[in-house]
């Protein structure tokens, strides 16, 4: 074998790169970078690994990423913004197709028609779902698509305030202040109900003569952070409405089976985490940002990322797809683009699809259903633990709410020190977010968790709070 | 020499159109009957204002016609592993299959962010080698593995960039980022999303910056400029000490846009340039997939000076275990949610292990040389040139013009461009950079073969000669691919918008 020969590289053995050497008329490489000023070039040995054979790739990637837990390994009821759901077989076999997984963002149409139609069909089964209109190909993710709704609304409206609850996730609400602030935006939060965690309607209004005039968008998210659901939809979004400020609503997609759509609640933009919708935890990523807006040109203009188009062959006779209203965006508009956005999550769109068009109308409301009955099983259970509250919240719950221990003693650390040992994850702890809620733990129950997984976890959380007493 | 090629077209109908009443593609798990038993009426769960009434229109499929259907939509789809993608500045190198194959394991798939440290080293372990590694291989201090995508890594250092002047009480004063007429759209967008102005500065007749243009740009209004090196033109900007020195000089910072790292790896650093924040893009120049469009990854790297502004968390070594730092009081916050695309960052982490230290010396040797390659058979054809810098040798691109073309037969780059897909082989980046006419930029990589580079050569001088003898053919292509040359005027009319099915089925019915 060649010393200079890679598999990855048709052109690095000897003889071919002579040919070709000869053919341009130089007789080394280093010609080609005669441009490059001799001091530049690196002249130590750079602290990087040896050539590796694909199986001591193979051994040695295994053997680090060995040393993680999985959560089929042991039962864990996180969620927090990814989780858990089962990922059907199929969209692996599909999505590894080398037609899909190796191609660039789909600029010539042509020749791209499979991923433009797959688009087209995420961007339509997510219309459906939201009962919104207007969707696009992707973004980032939940918490980036809302510092994006953030800004359209601004250009929108022309006004600097963005309203957004108190419960919120932190990472959201940290990437929002991120898109935002450099906007010149301000972030204003509203508080909420100690009892139910619902939106308190009286400091929305009063938030909006504080800042009269100049409140471009109300923020809220169904189900919430800590999981419970806000109720008053229609009421926050009159109340935007009347001020002339923009309702954006963010959204887990695997309630919307059984839970009201938020273009049913005349929502100007949501956005929201496709993740669950077949993609995997991946420690967090990739994820699957959902953006969609209303049928109407001022908004359309103004939306951020790709968008794929329906229209038909210039000789009329096909039907065929095209990425569209291109003139939104960065290669085109440049400093005067909606956003700079480029690459997106697109094959974590394809996943979703898929996942969509397997589920199907009644799968959907399945899925949903099953997350009920389970997640509401698990706080039944826990709640009759004496010492465990769950939910805290006196409001309606979809698949994540609050434990709270209040037994002298049990701390969330405890608790979660305990369960580790017996082999179980919990939740995620929200103290240092919500020290108000005490001893609390965001636990998430989805279709995946058995009776038996969650009678697992309350019995074990039983004998760790009883055994503190 | 030319390929004989005719893509799948199967008229695939849509989703919603195939499918039949009743039928289903997943049976989502039945909750326990004890479950249902003591959880009761989930209608009472959810208050009648907040149900959702209508089941959402979604199709009904089997399985198999799931299947069925996305196979043929991917049969009609073209990638890396179908053929030769010298697509310009994307750099469309192979992917190699390992990496997807351990970016499967449960072990990634199947851990969640919140973890408890001690239960995810593997994938902390993974991350915080890395960052070591890219930061060798560019010359930087410290990276954060947050962004998700090239322009999302611009985002993060445009951010930082701010950081930094705010962190001095300059701010208020810095408010203009310079960029080169020649850089990718992501710049300038970048840096207005950033809430700074752009300026401009043009281009010399080698295609490099301007440096007297550059001077009288910067001020001690200059935050920043952002550059990439080599150019979009695939030119090594040879003065860019002198660069770094004037925009330092006045106090701004040297951001680096990484899409056009592949011609310098492992032997030019951003860091020995001068570059104060570098992005990369691991789905260019690390090999990793480009999904259709994402999942990519951007990290940032940054010198001593600007660690403090990076985004939390980042991942630390104590000696005995990884964990994850977010008390970082100067930060910038968040980026997006979590880490950053870990199952990206492990088919990088491959990567390198696969190449190491000489074999990614040879990635960029060998993707000069390809280029070079072209360059020379290109030049030979009839109605294509090479603007700017005429005998200055290309790194990992070369941007040829059809305006001869053009001004003899009609025929634009558009028309080479899909003419192309006729032979198999996917066009190369048109229309860009914007200071060349009818542009046609083009990346072999190190990837392509010299065999594949000599078909798209022959492919190119049949096109020359079709565009003198019968321009009918070029212009009315592309003929073999799935649809012929699609409407895209059509697509964008308000009238004929057409971006969902609901939206299409509503218009139809009006």
């Amino acid at each position: 074998m060649e010393k200079d020969a890679h598999p990855y590289i048709p052109n690095s053995p000897r003889k071919i790169r002579n040919t070709l050497l000869k053919e341009i008329g130089v007789n080394d490489i280093s010609e080609l970078y005669s441009d490059v000023p001799e001091r530049l070039f690196y002249k130590g040995k750079l602290k990087l690994p040896k050539v590796h054979s694909e199986y001591e790739i193979f051994k040695q990637v295994r053997r680090m990423l060995k040393k993680n837990r999985t959560v089929l390994d042991m039962c864990t009821f996180l969620g927090a913004g990814v989780w858990p759901h089962y990922i059907p077989a199929v969209i692996k076999a599909l999505i590894s197709r080398g037609e899909f997984l190796t191609s660039y963002t789909p600029y010539q149409a042509e020749i791209s028609q499979g991923m433009l139609q797959t688009l087209f069909e995420y961007q339509s089964l997510m219309a459906e779902l939201l009962e919104m209109p207007v969707v696009n190909a992707s973004m980032y993710d939940w918490a980036s698509a809302l510092g994006e709704a953030a800004l359209m609304t601004n250009r929108l409206t022309k006004k600097k305030v963005f309203l957004v609850p108190k419960i919120i996730h932190p990472e959201r609400f940290s990437t929002l202040k991120t898109y935002a602030e450099s906007a010149g935006i301000k972030i204003v939060q509203v508080n909420f109900n100690r009892d139910t965690g619902q939106l308190d309607l009286n400091d929305l209004d009063s938030k909006f003569n504080e800042f009269r005039g100049e409140v471009a968008g109300v923020y809220i998210e169904n189900p919430s952070y800590l999981g419970f659901l806000e109720t008053q939809v229609d009421e926050v979004s009159d109340i935007a409405h009347r001020n002339e400020s923009l309702l954006v609503v963010g959204v887990d997609p695997t309630s919307l089976g059984v839970i009201r759509p938020p273009g049913d609640y005349d929502a100007d933009i949501v956005v929201g985490e496709g993740q669950p919708l077949g993609n995997p935890l991946n420690f967090g990523g990739p994820l699957l940002g959902i953006f969609a807006t209303k049928d109407d040109m001022k908004f359309i203009r103004q939306m951020p990322g790709r968008i794929i188009g329906m229209t038909k062959s210039e000789d009329g006779k096909y039907r065929g797809f095209v990425m569209t209203l291109q003139t939104r965006e960065q290669h085109i508009r440049r400093e005067r683009a909606t956003s700079n956005i480029c690459s997106n999550e697109a094959l974590c769109a394809v996943a979703a699809a898929i996942y969509l068009s397997l589920l199907g109308k009644k799968g959907i409301v399945e899925l949903g259903k099953t997350i009920l009955y389970n997640s509401h099983y698990a706080m039944k259970k826990l709640n009759a633990i004496d010492g465990v509250k769950a939910p805290y919240f006196k409001a309606p719950h979809f698949k994540e709410f609050l434990v709270t221990f209040y037994r002298e003693g049990i701390s969330v650390e405890t608790v979660h020190e305990k369960l580790l040992e017996k082999g179980i994850h919990g939740g995620k702890n929200v103290k240092r977010e919500f020290p108000e809620f005490g001893e609390s733990m965001l636990l998430c129950v989805t279709e995946i968790h058995t009776k038996e997984d969650i009678d697992e976890l309350v019995s074990a959380i039983k004998e760790i709070v009883e055994g503190g007493r | 020499m030319v390929k004989e090629f005719q893509q799948a077209k199967w008229l695939e109908p849509l989703i919603f159109e195939i499918g039949g009443e009743g039928r289903i593609g997943h049976i989502v798990p039945n909750p326990d009957d004890e479950v249902k038993k003591e959880v009761g009426d989930i209608e009472k769960l959810i208050p009648e204002k907040l149900r959702r009434k209508d089941e959402p229109k979604l199709p009904e499929l089997s399985e198999v016609e799931v299947v069925q259907h996305y196979t043929r939509l991917s049969q009609m789809n073209y990638g890396v592993d179908t053929g030769f993608y010298p697509l310009g500045s994307c750099t469309m190198k192979y992917n190699p299959r390992i990496n997807e194959e351990l970016a499967s394991m449960e072990e990634v798939m199947w851990i969640h962010p919140y973890q408890d440290e001690r239960t995810v080293q593997g994938a902390l372990e993974l991350m915080y080698k890395l960052e070591r590694w890219l930061a060798e291989i560019t010359g930087m201090h410290r990276f954060t593995l947050q962004p998700a995508a090239g322009a999302h890594g611009e985002f993060t250092g445009v951010q930082l960039i701010r950081a930094y002047h705010e962190y001095n009480g300059e701010l208020d004063k810095r408010d203009e980022i310079i960029v080169p007429d020649s850089a990718h759209g992501t710049n300038p967008a970048s840096a207005a999303m950033g809430g700074f102005k752009v300026i401009v500065v043009p281009s010399n007749e080698n295609g490099c910056v301007d440096i007297e243009a550059l001077k009288a740009a910067v001020s001690e209004r200059t935050a920043g400029l952002m550059l990439t090196n080599p150019n979009t033109l695939g030119i090594f900007e040879e003065r860019i000490e002198e660069i770094a020195r004037i925009v330092h000089d006045v106090g701004g910072l040297l951001y680096y846009d990484g899409a056009n790292l592949n011609a310098i790896v492992g032997k030019v650093r951003p860091g020995d340039m001068g570059f104060d924040i570098v992005h990369l893009n691991l789905h260019k120049t690390f090999g990793t997939p480009h999904g259709g469009g994402g999942p990519g990854a951007g990290p940032i790297g940054v010198t001593k000076e600007l660690e403090k502004f990076l985004p939390v968390p980042l991942v630390e070594y104590d000696g005995e275990k990884y964990y994850l730092d977010w008390d970082r009081p100067h930060s910038i916050g968040k980026v997006k949610g979590f880490y950053g695309n870990f199952n990206v960052l492990v088919k990088a982490f491959a990567y390198i292990l696969a190449l190491g230290e000489e074999g990614l010396k040879t990635v960029a040797e060998i993707s000069v040389l390809n280029t070079n390659y072209l360059v020379k058979k290109l030049k030979e054809i009839k109605g294509f040139e090479l603007p700017y810098g005429k005998d200055k040798p290309r790194k990992h691109e070369c941007v040829f013009s059809a305006s001869p073309l053009k001004r003899d037969t009609k025929v634009r780059a558009l028309n080479v461009a899909k003419r192309l897909l006729d032979f198999g082989i996917h066009a190369p980046t048109m229309y860009f950079p914007l200071i060349v006419h009818e542009a046609l930029m083009i990346e072999p990589t190190e990837t392509a073969t010299k065999e594949q580079m000599d078909e798209f050569i022959e492919s190119l001088r049949k096109i020359s000669e079709e565009a003198y003898s019968n321009p009918e053919i070029v212009l009315s292509a592309p003929h073999n691919t799935s649809v012929t040359k699609l409407d895209e005027a059509m697509a964008a009319r308000p009238k004929t918008l057409f971006l969902t099915w609901k939206m299409y089925l509503k218009k139809s019915s009006e």
